[in-house]
């Protein structure tokens, strides 16, 4: 037997055949057949940039990014549409889409009598939701910057940075919903995304709030997220960003290993 | 091909399958018959390698389903009760798809699934979508699907459960050819013409356990009779008829709507049964078949 094999039964690995990309292959071919999907995820964040960063941005005037240093409202809210983004898409896809294949759909049942294991369902669909924000990111990005809200050539490590925000909220998202037990448990799901959305920093700056409740603020993921990026975009690049990396890489990864622990719990019984 | 040994599930207090010992030999087709809930499809997903066995040893391909799981399952077809066809997607794509989770190249699924759209006479419908096909095609897509990795052993659990009878000829034509080229058969069914059709052996299930073993032929000879004969009398109780007749067959047993009289030679006892006096209002004699052997081994009320 070879060492990885031993090391990955060791460890609480749930099984696979690296096969994960099949599935991945699976979701695109279904994804043709109905795109249009597709258009939502790319709109929601250019119809938020123009509301709020252009129309009410023109009331609100420059604001302070950190430091003391001032831009234009729309260059901060910026980031923060698509980080919010990256959350939204991801959850969608790792909640309601997944559900949906779950329990009505019924496709891990088929995919497990094959080679495929729980952990290259969590993995597969997850990429998929990684590579579904990615496109919506991308689009995104060229908007801001044809906006000319785009302020550094850092901006582009915030195409990765969105995909680590989807990847923490696609692997959380998916672990909660292989709790749910009805469509109406989705409303628990909303009552936590709504808040993060608003208070997480997003629309104006952690100093507004008082110190006694920063840390709320600051303990949740969407603030690294919308922190993560909003530093790239503004070109305002410390070591501290490695934080909010490190915060949703944690997340990320407990997240897959716990997602498909609980696909196996499921579905082999 | 598949050996089981005091093979158990328990689903916490409930015991599903409990110690049962199984041996299924390449190239045979082997039932299990039993009613619902007799614990049929849940040693076929242990088989499956879908559901960890509770206790007792399972061995599949002469593999260990614990630690092998992905290797044996990339060998095996696997057909479930109910349909669980990709419904984004095609036809053809559904066997495409299906044969890339096992790891087969582009190429390959492509000509695989013309040769199975062929087979399961699906071949006009390939791009259609899934949804509005009849219940007939959609099992019969199961089934090209279930065999596009070429299975050495083929599950089938209630293969032609809810299809027509014309359907249902349809596949088990299927089914015999693929058994004529090779392929292990283990199926479930509550149909006893089907397994008569279809299995070389079988077992019959009934509260988890097996309760007989055999092929249709030496199951019939070992709990029924040769012949058995139907009464039917104009009355909603049955039961005092049976003390009538009791005598005049080796086991008699009472159906809600008639007797069934076992006995070897079904004339001579409705000869008799009329030198008596008695006057049935229908009589039939018929050839013992397994359902009379599947009544009497899971449960009726019985009057010797």
């Amino acid at each position: 037997m070879s060492a990885v094999s031993t090391i990955a039964r060791a460890l609480p690995i749930p099984a696979g055949a690296g096969l994960a990309r099949t599935l991945v292959e699976r979701n695109a071919r279904a994804f043709r057949h109905g795109w249009v999907t597709l258009v939502s995820g790319v709109f929601e964040p250019v119809f938020y940039l123009f509301s709020l960063g252009v129309g009410l941005g023109a009331l609100i005037g420059d604001v302070d990014a950190g430091g003391g240093r001032m831009v234009e409202y729309a260059a901060y809210v910026a980031p923060a549409m698509m980080a919010a983004a990256a959350m939204n898409g991801a959850v969608f896809d790792s909640t309601f889409n997944l559900f949906f294949k779950l329990k009505y759909a019924k496709l891990y049942d088929s995919v497990l009598a094959t080679p495929l294991g729980p952990r290259d369902v969590a993995v597969g669909e997850i990429s998929w939701a990684l590579l579904r924000g990615l496109l919506y990111s991308t689009t995104f990005l060229l908007v801001a910057a044809a906006a000319g809200v785009v302020h550094s050539w850092w901006a582009l490590l915030a195409l990765p940075a969105a995909s680590l925000i989807g990847l923490a909220f696609a692997a959380v998202g998916m672990s909660v919903t292989t709790y749910l037990r009805s469509w109406q448990d989705f409303d628990y799901i909303q009552l936590a995304l709504l808040p993060m959305f608003l208070f997480s920093a997003t629309f104006y700056p952690l100093s507004t709030y008082d110190e006694s409740v920063r840390w709320v603020v600051q303990a949740t993921p969407l603030y690294h997220g919308v922190a993560m990026i909003r530093d790239l975009m503004l070109g305002d690049v410390a070591w501290g960003i490695l934080a909010h990396v490190a915060y949703l890489v944690v997340m990320g990864v407990a997240g897959v290993l716990f997602a498909a622990r609980r696909i196996e719990r499921l579905l082999l019984r | 091909m598949i050996s089981a040994h005091r093979l158990t599930k328990r689903f916490g207090e409930f015991t599903a399958v409990d110690a049962i010992d199984v041996e299924v030999r390449r190239g045979e087709a082997f039932g299990f018959l039993g009613p619902n809930g007799a614990g049929k499809s849940s040693t076929m997903r242990m088989i499956g390698c879908v559901s960890p066995p509770t206790d007792g040893s399972l061995r599949i391909l002469g593999l260990d389903p614990a630690t092998d799981g992905p290797s044996i399952r990339a060998r095996l077809g696997v057909v479930p009760q109910r349909d669980t066809l990709d419904e984004e997607l095609t036809v053809r794509e559904n066997i495409l798809v299906y044969g890339r989770y096992f790891g087969l190249s582009r190429a390959q699924v492509r000509a695989k699934a013309d040769e199975l759209l062929e087979f399961a006479q699906l071949t006009e419908r390939a791009n259609s979508v899934v949804e509005p096909l009849s219940g007939g095609m959609k099992r019969r897509l199961t089934i090209a699907r279930s065999l596009v990795n070429d299975p050495e052993l083929l599950l089938l659990d209630e293969p032609t459960t809810g299809l027509d009878p014309q359907a249902r000829h349809v596949l088990w034509d299927r089914l015999f050819r693929l058994k004529r080229s090779g392929v292990t058969l283990v199926l479930t069914t509550h149909y006893m013409d089907e397994a008569e059709q279809l299995c070389d052996r079988l077992v019959v299930m009934d509260g988890g356990r097996i309760v007989a073993e055999g092929s249709p032929r030496e199951l019939i000879a070992l709990h029924s009779t040769r012949e058995v004969l139907e009464l039917r009398f104009a009355a909603d109780d049955h039961t005092p008829y049976a003390a009538k007749v009791t005598d005049l067959a080796e086991r008699v047993e009472v159906l809600p709507d008639r007797l069934l009289l076992y006995t070897d030679d079904g004339d001579a006892t409705a000869a008799a049964v009329q030198g008596r006096g008695l006057e049935p209002l229908s009589v039939l004699a018929r050839r013992s078949t397994l359902e009379d052997v599947f009544l009497h081994l899971t449960g009726r009320t019985l009057v010797d």
